[in-house]
């Protein structure tokens, strides 16, 4: 999902940069309130930032016969919610831009936008519409890290085909969907497979947590 | 770990094992496994001739060993901190199961 250094023009990178800074700096603020309420959030929050470190440094084969990094993004989606995850989501792309050439200053706000902040939102809307319909917190923490990872790549696919239309847009946007979404599906499946089992592990551990954050009912402690 | 967990650990692996079997014997020169960045980069510099890239990186691995070495540094990073926590829940879960 990173767009590399340089392979953005200005235009867009300013118009990404704007909306990005715009929802971390909303993300900063929930941080600090929400660590200021609650002790038990800061350690739940590095829970999340870690899972994004380690799943976006792992670049993973796929059955399209290309390589692709999963997100992480899911999980800090359904704890903290979208925002927050966007602050997350640039540490990590921060390290990469710096240490790794792995996207870069100048596309910074487009790849903040696709993996912190359109993937999470689509897995939020998921998150959100599931567990209104009682789907129970494992299967929708499934959907809501599939649909992030998977989002994540469809956004990187619209930003490129915004700035590089070519002669027909959506002929554009097919083939740039065809290099990063297809590759992603599988290893969205196995991030939503694994994003849930962490989840499940969560909320058998500290149940009482999840709840102050809202993330899960009262009633559903002991449930399980 | 309950048993639902290790079958889900293990489609995880599968899922990621099956490429090596469907592209046995291919490698980055027949263009595989390569990575999907580069391949959305490389769309564009084909079909958008004129376009110069008009910024380039602070700074860049010198070499794929430098390279691997920053990206199990980054996983190492997170892998010490959710470890630390999960660490941390598992003795919380244990002494509140003894109550």
């Amino acid at each position: 999902m990173h767009i590399m250094e340089g392979y953005l023009p200005p235009f867009w990178c300013a118009v990404w940069y704007v909306l990005a800074i715009i929802v971390v700096a909303y993300g900063v603020y929930q941080i600090k309130k929400i660590t200021e309420s609650n002790d038990e959030a800061l350690p739940l929050l590095a829970l999340s930032g870690a899972f994004i470190f380690i799943l976006s440094s792992l670049k993973l084969p796929s059955v399209s016969g290309s390589c692709s990094h999963p997100c992480g993004n899911g999980l800090g989606t359904v704890l903290f919610g979208p925002a927050v995850t966007a602050v997350l989501a640039t540490l990590a792309l921060l390290f990469q831009a710096l240490l790794l050439a792995h996207g870069g200053l100048t596309v910074m706000g487009a790849n903040v936008f696709s993996m912190g902040i359109f993937g999470p939102f689509c897995g939020y809307l998921v998150w959100k519409a599931l567990r209104s319909m009682n789907v129970s917190g494992s299967i929708a923490m499934f959907f809501t890290a599939l649909v992030s990872d998977l989002l994540t790549y469809v956004m990187t696919s619209i930003e490129l085909a915004l700035a590089f239309p070519g002669a027909n847009m959506l002929t554009t946007l097919a083939a740039f969907l065809s290099i990063f979404a297809v590759t992603q599906i599988p290893l969205a499946i196995a991030e939503g497979l694994l994003t849930s089992i962490i989840y499940d592990y969560i909320v058998k551990a500290r149940p009482d947590i999840l709840v102050k954050l809202n993330v899960i009912p009262e009633e559903e402690v002991g449930a399980n | 770990m309950n048993t639902k967990n290790i079958v889900l650990l293990i489609i995880i692996a599968i899922i990621f094992i099956i490429p090596f079997f469907m592209y046995n014997g291919l490698g980055e020169d027949e263009g595989y496994f390569g990575g999907s960045d580069d391949a959305g980069s490389s769309y564009i510099e084909e079909n958008n001739p004129d376009y110069k890239t008009w910024s380039d990186v602070v700074w860049e691995p010198p070499s794929g060993e430098i390279e691997s070495l920053l990206f199990a540094l980054q996983a190492a990073i997170g892998g010490l901190i959710f470890g630390y926590v999960f660490g941390m829940y598992n003795t919380q879960r244990k002494a509140r199961d003894q109550k």
